[in-house]
């Protein structure tokens, strides 16, 4: 059985279908990337997991169970975390902070014991410390843990909404363009992350990037889109060479308007 | 500056983050406590006073400064506090020990009430939303005068705690003791809640909504929690003012008293516990300070100045002058200058400065 299995799914705004009968599945402990044009419905598609958007016809299960009956706060619970495209950390508060609200699914205190700040309270509020802390560690974020969010770069911001997604302790991975405005050093750091996030951590990855350099150095297979369909789906090298894909990136080589090299 | 090495988690899950900073806060309460000992009982009134808004602005700091959901409606609150806590001694003839937090737990109820069918209004919709409860409620102590007294109003009797009686004019240093020790406590749970995995659900929800629910946060119910306490916290302010006042109708609790109180943690800076004072100071405090002035100037020019509106004219042209000079309030001014002397000479102007935020995702509804 597959982590998470989109069927059949189709998703209209108005008279445009952004997403037109895509079925994919991730398997357990695989990364898997999503590539294709701007508009080919790789967010919507993330967007539709996280259950932000209801599919007019389809299904989306994970781990064997449907999902379109959760409501978007339910989605992490059931171990599903996600990255932004443009980032939204929670500006006026510290690093730490983020990286803590991703432990919410993991919260067992309640209104009165938070109140009156308990033991128990405490003891828990350690304990999401040390695991946000493996993050930090992971992620080499020691030195921004007391910053604003709103003081800090946007290479920094990228890291800290993966972190973010890390401390939630999530079975599947969702990362929006996570190498989207980086440097070539940061986007290697990105690649080496995902790799970890995979081998060590055991977490399963879904991504959408448009740099094919770390999509074919870090995934294990690559679906492409464009126009809400489905294009490819297989390997990098395989999803690269494939003939309709070349031909929604650059156009099909007409035989009588041949460049002449 | 101060440099702290920190060797446990506890560091940053403590009260205080080091031990000055623990004993400055602990001299403060100190002083609070000793203070009315030395003071004329009208400088403990205005003190009494002081506190019993700062409660009220720490109530709506809660949802405005921490949830970020904005509010003209906590007037109302402050109402159903009020007369909540009064009705509950002489109709049902509780004590005031009990009759007191049920009129927390009544207006945290019937803010959550408010809250779920606002939960999806943003902005300046949710403004007018808990505006038009603060008008509704000013009309329904009218309506309901076999119970509330109407225009005429209801008198707040003496609070007597297993016979000791605390009455502001009677006994205002033990008026005031207590209400210090309300305030101690709302301050201590604000501040736990501000700790624990509720007040970073509040930031998320505040900052943004959209991944807050992607980290598994229910903003609705978030949304209706952040009411609840910061309405509970009023309701218990406002009982404590109808004591206060001896006296109180609906005229006490109108829409002016409202945008007052948002005003009131604007001035004092929001998203902080220390917002809540400085405001209320100035608040508590405006009314006299526009009196002894108006007071002075009319025994050096020998002339009777009474100019009407004045007190709404000062309020408001303070409130701009914060808007325009120092948007993060009077904690906001206080860090820079404390930081100023901190890192004294090496501070810079633009330290504070808010950096432009990047492109936010677009909003998917």
């Amino acid at each position: 059985m597959s982590l998470l299995e989109v069927e059949n799914v189709t998703l209209k705004f108005g008279g445009v279908t952004a997403v037109n009968n895509v079925s994919f599945s991730v398997e357990e402990g695989e990364v898997f990337a999503l590539v294709g044009p701007n508009g080919a419905g790789k967010s919507t598609l993330f967007n539709l997991v996280s259950r932000f958007y209801d599919p007019v016809a389809g299904d989306i299960r994970f781990a064997g169970e449907s999902i379109l009956n959760k409501a978007p706060h339910e989605i992490a619970r059931l171990g599903i975390a996600r990255t932004f495209q443009n980032i939204e950390l929670f500006e006026q508060a510290t690093v730490l902070q983020n990286l803590l609200v991703g432990r919410h699914r993991h919260r067992r205190g309640n209104l009165f014991s938070e109140t009156l700040f308990t033991p128990f309270v405490r003891r828990e509020e350690r304990r999401h410390r040390e695991a946000v802390e493996k993050v930090i560690d992971f992620l080499d974020l020691q030195p921004y843990r007391e910053k604003y969010i709103a003081g800090l770069p946007y290479g920094v911001r990228k890291v800290v909404e993966m972190g973010r997604a890390l401390a939630i302790e999530p079975r599947l991975l969702l990362l929006d363009e996570p190498a989207s405005g980086l440097s070539v050093e940061e986007t290697q750091d990105v690649a080496y992350w995902v790799e970890d996030i995979k081998t060590q951590m055991g977490v399963t990855v879904l991504m959408v990037e448009h740099d094919m350099h770390l999509v074919s150095a870090v995934s294990d297979r690559v679906m492409a889109l464009a126009d809400g369909k489905m294009l490819a789906i297989g390997t990098a090298q395989e999803v690269q060479n494939h003939p309709k894909v070349i031909e929604a990136y650059i156009g099909v080589a007409d035989e009588n308007e041949r460049v002449v090299a | 500056m101060r440099t702290v090495f920190k060797t446990t988690y506890d560091a940053d899950i403590n009260l205080f983050r080091h031990g000055a900073q623990a004993f400055w806060y602990l001299s403060l309460l100190a002083l609070m406590i000793v203070l009315p000992f030395i003071l004329s009982d009208f400088a403990i009134g205005e003190m009494t006073n002081v506190l019993i808004w700062a409660i009220a602005g720490m109530g709506l700091m809660i949802l405005v400064g921490q949830t970020g959901q904005a509010s003209l409606g906590h007037a109302a609150f402050l109402a159903v506090g009020c007369y909540a806590n009064v009705l509950l001694q002489e109709k049902l003839g509780l004590p005031f020990i009990l009759s007191f937090p049920l009129a927390g737990v009544i207006a945290g109820l019937s803010g959550v009430a408010l809250a779920i069918p606002t939960s999806k209004l943003h902005g300046i919709y949710l403004a007018i939303g808990t505006l038009a409860v603060s008008i509704l409620v000013d009309d329904l102590i009218v309506i309901a005068e076999p119970l509330t007294g109407g225009i005429n109003g209801l008198y707040a009797p003496t609070i007597d705690i297993f016979g000791i009686q605390f009455d502001r004019y009677g006994t205002p240093v033990r008026f005031y003791g207590l209400i210090l020790f309300v305030t101690v406590l709302v301050v201590l749970a604000y501040r736990n809640i501000l700790r624990s995995p509720l007040g970073r659900s509040f930031a998320a929800v505040r900052d943004s909504e959209i991944s807050a629910q992607a980290m598994g946060v229910n903003v609705a119910r978030t949304k209706a929690v952040a009411f609840g306490i910061s309405t509970a916290i009023t309701g218990l302010a406002g009982a404590l003012m109808g004591h206060f006042s001896g006296i109180f109708n609906n005229e006490t609790f109108t829409i002016i008293i409202s945008i007052q109180m948002l005003l009131m943690i604007v001035i004092g800076g929001l998203g902080s516990i220390h917002g809540a004072f400085f405001g209320a100071v100035v608040i508590a405090l405006l009314p006299q300070a526009i009196a002894r002035v108006r007071d002075g100037v009319g025994a050096l020019t020998g002339t009777s100045i009474a100019i009407p509106g004045m007190e709404s004219a000062v309020f408001g042209a303070i409130l701009i002058l914060f808007i325009l000079f120092e948007p993060m309030g009077i904690y906001g001014r206080w860090l820079k200058i404390r930081t100023y002397f901190e890192l004294f000479p090496f501070y810079r102007r633009d330290m504070f400065r808010r950096q432009r935020s990047y492109l936010k995702t677009e909003r998917m509804r």
